[in-house]
């Protein structure tokens, strides 16, 4: 591109005495003019001040300078500035080079000043080799499509798309079930409060229905994404109806369910043994069996029983509902028409069915083929025990309900994974025979229902999504966002955001955050209309490229794909310049801009004494 | 039987079952070749040279696995295992595993990027480990069907094959198959395997690197084998001065329980001595021998050129007792006794001739088939059926029943051809599919309309030739109307774009550049057919294996070639004709002439597939030599043997036996010859000659002068009338062979001798019997014989090659004298009887025969067939066949065996109502010829003659007999006067094609 | 051999070492000045055939530094730079360099003093170790050019590419190889193809034998021939002509490199 002879200024900074004084800047100035390529070399007492700058300006009119040094601090505070002012002057400012001689000289070899200022010389010397071979770039704009698209109509979904709405973009809502809700519809009520669940997201729903920024798809799914940041094109099956479009960016708010502990605890064996969902599911629908005794275990199948985690949400909702017992166990029998369900059977647990069996009974009954009973009458107070590891109350408020649910005599029995409490009948009763930690001795308790806690688990149909989004799924099958601490919300790949318990168990205020999060996060390109390109990227030589396909696998942002030729094509607006493909390319096809393999050779080897030309 | 099914299947792609295959697939049956490795090919494929001509192996035989692979009545079912039979002969359904290659095998265009990419090394079995292949392979280059597959053993899947195949071909989750077939009769050509020499421990094979074994050695010799053809020491690379080759490793050796001799090991022993002489110069060569058995036809010849000529030293009687490495050396201490005294001698390499053992899935196999096996292990025959297995229905050919050559070979498949067709003859075309075409477009008077196809083969041309600029460069082209490149010109998808660009832009000529012509030409050819072009309106740019494959590193020249051979191709596709395929019709009947075993036994087999035949024998009886044999072989008196034939013959309605009848003149050409006798001319589509061969009449040893001095078969005689007394007798072999005038072997005389021994032993175990021999030649399983007889006290004398015994009068008794070159000192013996173990001559008649039938004689006088390894029963004249003694030597099974392979070669004439011309064949300019006659003798097909003009008598010129002609051009270049041309290679079109090439290239 | 004072360069990436280097000087925390500091964005970009080409310059040791694993500005990078390194040193070790002359150091960007500690250290590590065996060593230089030619080579760089993958998701059947097999391949593959580029490099200028070569590369002849087997059907060297019974190599320019 850039035919002219090199012809390189240097500008070296004496940062008042941070480097004049530990450094011979005048004798690195002269050696500096004799380099190849430099017409020009000086030094400012501060290069980063007006008249500093004011000089470089100066230099690259008066010297027709096309390359341009500066030797003072650290690039990552001060290269903007010193790029600024080559614009200014017209110079592409990729054709600058910093040399750190402070950081990485002066201020670090103060008792040395010869050999601080011979390694000032060869970093200068490193530097001006390096820029002699640096080309203009260029940063490209890509515009962004100004919607977006939501996965998953829970609370998460809801949340983040209504929040994207309100800032004026439309959003494709997308819930494969046929209303909005998602996990907490099956819920009673929420802890912290005890507000009736349906009555907490109601609002919320109907804002949601209300909002004509949202454009709502039940009983959809997600068909097919291809595409980049600001141009994703979707394929939505909207019950039934196809709709195709382009969305800048995507929030995947899929959600999670509950894990079923087949085979532990008598779950699949014994009546009365639920788990803690549908305990919440019973209680909703005052379905509870009458009982005078219950046993909560936590920790069903997580933690390392099946699954590794903690599901985080289990203790508190568990202490709820060991309070609801406590509390309000007479407003939850009788299914709303006074009777009172005997047993929750283990043949089917899911309370639809149980409903439909007393109605038939009731028919029979009414028919008089089976004789009226009444309904007993329980006493009034009931057992309640809660075996646990540790009760991960975390937090003031749930302490404090941890404690309220101490002072209703609710047991806390611990046990450990070593020996796990075992359940079996019997007669008729429910067994939990169970070491006790503190007692270092065996006990057995009856009680008339166990309910388990189990953890949430991902939701089956993250593995699909995750291909079609290209985004990774974590080692227990949520959503792995892009850093754990510091881009919670983010995924690798730009323009897609994760929130709620897709990414791993969360209670409804933490998939609020995660959603507000997710939509502010996603809005940035959208309010913003482009995205600026890198101008650093990774480039490909299609005549070198066979298509091995390797460079895909190992670049983070999924910023290659293979065109029609079947050769690798990096998508520009996608690539972060890391120049992890370069590195990896078998056929040594590609090389990434202003970070060649040829300029850091170059510098490296001018670092070094032996100067190959 | 209801009728049978028109299928058969031949398990193993070896020569053997290639064979088998075309000649039924060309006789019109539905033929599955099944093969348990990826591709056909089998132990040949491996082979460098082939004695005794000194022929490339895989030269010889890519033309006839790429015909397997492309006859479209031959169906290749590779990596696959027969799992099961049931049904009964004509009527079996056969189920099959096909082990996954997890490559589609539709879809793989053997381009081989693939291997080129994968990461994986492992050794090489083709190369006998001594090359590296990837993961992902095919078996070689040549290899068919040319389909890669993945070793899933060592492959670490990386998926870069995947990822490279542009055909999306690699499909790594694909799983076994079963299939099931139904055919009416199978044959078994599993092959053999080579000896696992390491069980010889005294040899070090394993331990030492500088002994290898025989086929290790092929591989060295090979120009595409691991070292290019340069003999070299595996341990250094350094080039051997002096080769020791240790026969017999594995064969005739109770110690590692191989008591039966291989057969072909001393003859590829020489032939690896002499081409390892003709690549390096001045290298020494021995050749450690217990006997020399060089029993086929000029393999003598062979032998004594290899001492004579290459200067190899031959050590007979001689087994090598151990070898030992010198550790800083790496040479090879040989041990060995020869002339009773023991001998160290040290070697620079040394190679160990393994025997042939049974193939590996020989016992599974006859598990699953239900046929039974020999003590051996190879599959059960007898001696006069050496083509059946005890299973009805179930035939087997090749090395699978023994030991042998590649000649003896691919008769016996052509044999059980035969058999397997004559079992379901009934059904005949009933599954063989005939393809239809549309009518051919007449393109004469039209401009040329050129249409160019340029195909990057994956990346394989387009990775280096910048192929679309090829494309446009095409469109400049004269006569050039379109042009397109496509990923795989190849691909079947392709195919349908071609017919339609044909169409749309009104095609009338073809260019195709891409590989090479020698395999995909006639699938092109095809297509452009099926669009209604005359398939040689069509030409084949070479743009892959003679452009891009050796010019990787320079694409700008590459390209620029490859508009060159583009150029080229258009410029002679321009001038391109349509040429016909003349049909001439078939007379399908058969002449045999020889009414022995052979001529019987042929006749018999054609009869039995429904044709028409015709018997010729000049005496008055049918069973020509064999009548003479008194003595029962393989349980059976041959005379029962012949009577049943005789019986079976008279009973045939397809049979006309002429006795007394000789043939006095024979014309015409293939299905339509004329047979003259002196009372009938027959008219038939194909000749088999089954002349015979007639016995020595010795007048040396006294015979003739003392009654007590007779020949084996007057031995015979007296033993079958049981007037044999004699006390001490001895037997001189090679009488009338292996001399000066006769220089070759009979081949059966010393299995003859012993087996009469034998007889003797056994009625009298106190006669004392000598047998004075040169080589015991009691080769594959008579080697039992010799056994037998040396456990029965059966004294054997060896005299040298230069020496022979005396005979002579002392007094009344007779005393033989003979040198033992064993103890190193004559020795004499009195005798009461002296047999001489007579050769076998060839019949006076062949000159004659052979001039009426325009075919060659061997210089033995034996008829001489079109190639020895591969076409051992044809003529270079087509039409006509050979089979039995007029052939060469040989035992009765194996008389039985060739005789069918030549009905069954007769029969892919006779089976047809027509033929098919060639299309690129000689034309005469009748104007300009002045009938000098000089291309007549030229012409190797005989299908050029001198003849009156008609139009005026005293002109003669040539004229070409279009079924004759096979277009190799050796007359054009002859013709003085320029009047012979061959169609599709015109001078025109030929200098086209060099002025483009020559011009431009700007 | 006090007065010894190595050359060592440094590669950083821009996000955690070269700022952790930027603390160090902000903190001033002293440490010798035998370090030279190349930026890069990520250290992942650093190709192993650039680090044998700074030690191919005369560098007495490399320093690569990048960001702890997990913290990568780049998410995975700093994984395939692990192996990346572990596979460079391996071409190192093969070509007769002490391996520890490459050094990889996680140096986060508040990290100023280890990252002063570290270069100390390292300083001190090569002294001990004592200057580059390259320097007026012909033979080395030799070594070190063949070592370049296979860390370029595709196989060599597929294998390493594909580690991770392999190791941790698994391969196309769905079976994860074990960390330890996966290794023993890619040593396999690193030591074949430095063997036969060391091949080429030699029969550059003169022709050999595979003798020679043996004693040239300290190889036995048979595995040498393996290779010269190999490279002919790449139809990278041709048989060159025949001294005495020793066929002798030449590498074919135009093919090799």
């Amino acid at each position: 591109m850039n035919e002219e002879p090199v012809r390189i200024g240097v500008f070296i900074c004496h940062c008042g005495t941070n480097i004049g004084g530990f450094v011979d800047v005048p004798a690195v100035v002269e050696y500096a003019k004799t380099l190849p390529g430099v017409v020009f070399a000086t030094n400012n007492l501060y290069t980063c001040a007006e008249d500093g700058l004011a000089s470089i300006r100066d230099a690259i009119k008066e010297h027709r300078l096309n390359r341009v040094v500066v030797a003072s601090c650290t690039p990552r505070t001060h290269a903007p500035l010193f790029q600024g002012v080559c614009e200014e002057a017209g110079l592409n400012k990729y054709l600058f080079t910093f040399v750190n001689l402070r950081e990485h000289c002066s201020w670090v070899h103060m008792k040395e000043k010869e050999k601080a200022t011979q390694k000032a010389k060869d970093l200068v010397r490193a530097g001006v080799a390096r820029v002699r071979l640096l080309q203009p770039q260029e940063e490209a704009r890509i515009d962004v499509e100004p919607k977006a698209l939501v996965i998953g109509g829970g609370i998460s979904g809801m949340v983040a798309a209504l929040s994207i709405a309100q800032q004026g973009f439309p959003v494709y809502l997308v819930e494969k079930e046929s209303e909005f809700g998602g996990f907490v519809r099956n819920l009673n009520n929420l802890y912290l409060g005890g507000k009736d669940a349906m009555e907490t997201i109601k609002p919320l729903i109907d804002k949601v229905m209300a909002n004509a920024n949202i454009i709502k798809c039940l009983n959809s799914r997600l068909v097919s994404v291809e595409g980049f940041i600001g141009n994703y094109n979707i394929v939505i099956d909207a019950n039934g109806k196809e709709i195709k479009d382009k969305v800048g960016v995507i929030v995947v708010a899929t959600g999670a369910i509950e894990y079923i502990p087949e085979g532990l605890y008598g779950y699949d064996l014994y009546e009365n043994v639920v788990t803690l969902t549908e305990f919440e599911i019973l209680c909703k629908k005052k379905a509870l069996p009458k009982i005078n005794s219950i046993a909560f275990i936590q920790c069903v199948g997580s933690r390392g029983q099946d699954k590794s985690y903690c599901s985080r949400i289990c203790c508190n909702v568990a202490i709820k509902n060991a309070l609801n017992v406590v509390e309000n166990y007479q407003d939850m029998l009788g299914l709303g028409t006074g009777e009172i369900v005997e047993k929750v059977p283990v043949e089917m647990k899911a309370p639809e069915e149980i409903l439909e069996r007393r109605r038939r009974r009731r028919g029979r009954r009414e028919r008089g083929e089976e004789e009226e009973e009444a309904p007993s009458p329980t006493t009034g107070k009931i057992e309640v025990t809660i075996f646990n590891r540790d009760i991960m109350a975390y937090g003031v408020e749930h302490e404090l309900n941890y404690n309220r649910s101490r002072e209703k005599h609710v047991r806390y029995v611990r046990y450990t994974p070593e020996n796990r409490p075992k359940v079996y009948k019997e007669g008729d009763k429910l067994v939990i025979d169970y070491w006790h930690d503190t007692l270092k001795m065996q006990r057995k308790m009856t009680v008339d229902m166990i309910v388990l806690s189990t953890p949430l688990v991902n939701n089956p149909d993250a593995k699909e999504l995750s291909k079609m989004l290209k985004v990774p799924l974590g080692q227990d099958g949520f959503f792995l966002e892009a850093h754990v601490k510091l881009r919670p919300v983010d995924f690798a790949t730009d323009g897609i955001f994760v929130c709620g318990t897709a990414k791993g168990p969360a209670d409804i205020t933490e998939c609020v955050f995660q959603a507000q999060a997710a939509a502010s996060r996603a809005t940035i390109p959208l309010a913003r209309g482009f995205v600026q390109t890198e101008a650093l990227t990774a480039r490909v030589n299609p005549t070198l490229c066979t298509g091995c396909g390797t460079c895909i696998e190992v670049c983070p942002y999924k910023a290659i794909q293979k065109n029609k030729d079947g050769v690798a094509e990096v998508i520009v607006a996608a690539c972060k310049g890391c120049g992890c493909c370069g590195a990896t390319c078998p056929e040594g096809a590609i090389d990434l801009s202003h970070y060649t393999d040829m300029q850091l050779i170059a510098e490296a080897k001018a670092a070094l004494q032996e100067v190959i030309e | 039987m209801t009728t049978p099914v028109g299928a058969v299947m031949v398990v193993g792609g070896g020569i053997s079952g290639v064979q088998a295959a075309l000649d039924l697939a060309d006789s019109g049956f539905k033929v599955y070749l099944v093969e348990k490795k990826p591709s056909i090919g089998g132990t040949m494929a491996q082979l460098d040279k082939t004695f005794p001509t000194n022929d490339c192996s895989m030269c010889i035989l890519a033309p006839k696995l790429v015909a397997a692979g492309r006859h479209h009545n031959i169906e290749l079912i590779c990596n696959a295992d027969v799992e099961m039979i049931d049904g009964v002969p004509g009527d079996f359904r056969v189920t099959l595993k096909k082990r996954t290659l997890r490559v589609d095998e539709k879809k793989c265009t053997g381009c081989g990027v693939c291997a080129e990419k994968c990461p994986v090394e492992t050794y090489d079995e083709y190369n006998e480990k001594m090359k590296k292949r990837k993961a992902i392979y095919i078996m070689y280059p040549q290899a068919v069907p040319l389909v890669y597959s993945i070793d899933k053993n060592v492959c670490i899947g990386c998926g870069v094959c995947a990822e490279e195949c542009r055909a999306k071909a690699v499909v790594y989750d694909k799983s076994d198959d079963a299939l099931e077939i139904s055919v009416g009769s199978i044959i078994l050509s599993p092959g053999f395997e080579e000896f696992d020499a390491t069980l010889k421990k005294e040899y070090g094979y394993g331990v030492y690197k500088n002994v290898v074994t025989s086929i290790e050695f092929e591989r060295m010799l090979s120009a595409s084998g691991p070292y290019l053809g340069t003999v070299m020491r595996p341990s250094d690379g350094e080039i051997p001065k002096k080769i020791a080759f240790v026969q017999c490793v594995g064969s005739r050796d109770e110690t590692v329980g191989r008591t039966y001799c291989s057969s072909v090991c001393c003859m590829y022993a020489i032939k690896e001595a002499i081409i390892a002489g003709e690549h390096s110069e001045n290298l020494e060569s021995h050749i450690f021998f217990m006997d020399i058995r060089a029993v086929g036809k000029e393999f003598e010849d062979y032998r004594e050129r290899a001492e004579n000529e290459y200067g190899i030293k031959i050590h007979r009687a001689a087994r090598v007792a151990s070898i030992e490495e010198d550790p800083v050396t790496k040479n090879l201490i040989v041990r060995y006794s020869e002339n009773g005294n023991t001998i160290s001698e040290e070697f620079d390499l040394v190679v160990l001739s393994v025997g042939l053992t049974p193939c590996n899935d020989a016992e599974k196999l006859s598990k699953r088939l239900n046929f039974k096996l020999n003590k051996h292990g190879f599959c059960e025959t007898d001696t006069y059926n050496p083509l059946s297995t005890s299973r009805p229905g179930i035939f087997v050919s090749g090395s699978f029943v023994s030991p042998k050559d590649i000649p003896t070979t691919v008769a016996e498949a052509s044999g059980a051809a035969a058999k397997a067709a004559s079992l379901i003859s009934s059904a005949r075309n009933t599954l063989v599919t005939v393809k239809e075409y549309p009518p051919e477009i007449d393109v004469t008077g039209q401009e040329p309309r050129i249409g160019v196809f340029v195909c990057h083969c994956g990346i394989n041309i387009g990775g280096v030739v910048k192929v679309p600029s090829i494309v446009e460069y095409a469109r400049t082209l004269p006569g050039v109307v379109y042009a397109e490149d496509n990923l795989y010109t190849c691909s079947s998808d392709t195919q349908e774009r071609i017919k339609e660009k044909i169409k749309e832009h009104r095609l009338n000529r073809v260019v195709v550049a891409s590989c090479t012509p020698r395999t995909h030409e006639p699938l092109f050819q095809n297509t452009i057919r099926e669009a209604g072009l005359n398939p040689y309106l069509f030409e084949m740019a070479n743009i892959r294996d003679q452009c891009s494959w050796i010019h990787m590193h320079e694409p700008e020249k590459a390209t620029k070639k490859s508009m060159d051979l583009v150029r080229m191709a258009v410029a002679k596709v321009r001038l391109a004709e349509p040429l016909k395929k003349f049909k001439l019709p078939v007379n399908q009947t058969a002449v045999v002439i020889g009414g022995g075993l052979a001529g019987m036994t042929a006749a018999l087999e054609i009869a039995a597939q429904g044709f028409n035949v015709h018997l010729i024998e000049k005496t008055d009886r049918l069973g020509g030599s064999l009548a003479k044999l008194q003595l029962p072989e393989g349980g059976k008196k041959p005379q029962a043997f012949i009577d049943e034939m005789i019986r079976k013959i008279m009973e045939s309605k397809n049979i006309t036996v002429h006795l007394n009848t000789e043939v006095t003149d024979v014309t015409g050409f293939v299905g339509n010859f004329k047979v003259k006798t002196k009372d009938s001319e027959i008219e038939a589509g194909a000749i088999i000659i089954a002349t015979g061969a007639e016995e020595y009449k010795p007048m040396e040893y006294l015979y003739g002068q003392d009654d007590r001095v007779m020949t084996q078969v007057e031995l015979e005689k007296k033993l079958a009338d049981g007037k044999f007394t004699a006390k001490k007798i001895a037997m001189i072999q090679c009488v009338g062979s292996r001399n000066e005038e006769v220089k070759y072997c009979s081949r059966i005389c010393c299995a003859h001798a012993i087996k009469n021994a034998i007889e003797i032993k056994k009625r009298s175990p106190a006669t004392e019997v000598y047998i004075l021999h040169k080589d015991i030649r009691t080769y594959g399983f008579r080697e039992e014989l010799y056994k037998e007889a040396s456990s029965l006290g059966v004294n054997f004398v060896r005299f040298s090659e230069k020496t022979s015994p005396t005979v002579e009068k002392d007094g009344n008794a007779l005393v033989v004298r003979v040198m033992d070159q064993t103890l190193g000192e004559e020795i004499a013996l009195k005798l009461d009887c002296v047999v001489l173990s007579t050769g076998i001559r060839p019949n006076p008649d062949n000159e004659k025969i052979a001039k009426m039938v325009k075919v060659p004689l061997s210089k033995d006088g034996y008829f001489l067939e079109a190639h020895m390894k591969l076409r051992p029963v044809d003529f270079a004249t087509e039409g006509v066949f050979l089979a039995g003694l007029a052939h060469w030597p040989k035992f009765i099974d194996e008389t039985i065996a060739q005789a069918c392979g030549a009905a069954a070669r007769a029969m892919t004439i006779l089976s047809k109502k027509e033929l098919e011309t060639e299309g690129i064949i000689a034309a005469v300019n009748e104007y300009v010829c002045d009938g000098c006659g000089i291309c007549e003798p030229v012409c190797e097909y005989k299908a050029i003659q001198i003849v009156k003009d008609p139009s005026n008598p005293e002109k003669l010129r040539a004229v070409v007999n279009e079924g004759l002609c096979k277009g190799c051009g050796a007359c054009v270049a002859a013709c003085p006067s320029g009047a012979m041309e061959q169609k599709g290679f015109k001078t025109v079109q030929m200098i086209a094609m060099i002025d483009a090439a020559l011009s431009g290239g700007d | 051999m006090s007065d010894f004072e190595p050359k060592i360069l440094g590669f950083l990436c821009n996000w955690c070492s070269y700022a952790g280097a930027d603390l160090a000087g902000v903190s001033r925390y002293q440490y010798p000045p035998n370090i030279r500091i190349v930026r890069v964005m990520c250290s992942t970009r650093v190709s192993p055939h650039i680090i044998l080409e700074v030690f191919k310059a005369g560098a007495d040791g490399v320093m690569v530094g990048g960001c702890h694993i997990g913290d990568c500005h780049y998410i995975t990078g700093n994984y395939y730079t692990e192996r990346r390194v572990k596979l460079t040193k391996e071409l190192l070790a093969l070509a007769g360099i002490e391996p520890d002359r490459l050094r990889l150091e996680w140096v986060s960007a508040s990290e100023g003093e280890k990252f002063a500690n570290v270069v100390a250290d390292f300083v001190k590590q090569i002294k001990e170790i004592g200057p580059s065996p390259i320097k007026n060593n012909q033979e080395m230089m030799t070594r070190l050019s063949a070592a370049i030619q296979a860390a370029k080579i595709f196989r060599v760089k597929l294998v390493s590419g594909k580690e991770l993958k392999l190791t941790t998701e698994g391969n196309v059947y769905g079976e994860k190889i074990d960390q330890e097999r996966m290794d023993a391949i890619l040593k396999s593959v690193a030591q074949a193809e430095f063997k036969r580029s060391l091949i080429l490099e030699l029969t550059k200028q003169k022709a050999l034998s595979v003798k020679e070569l043996a004693d040239a590369i300290g190889e036995t002849p048979d595995t040498i021939l393996d290779h010269i087997v190999v490279l002919r059907s790449k139809n990278l060297i041709a048989l060159s002509g025949i001294e005495g019974s020793s066929p002798k190599y030449k590498a074919i320019l135009v093919g090799g490199v």
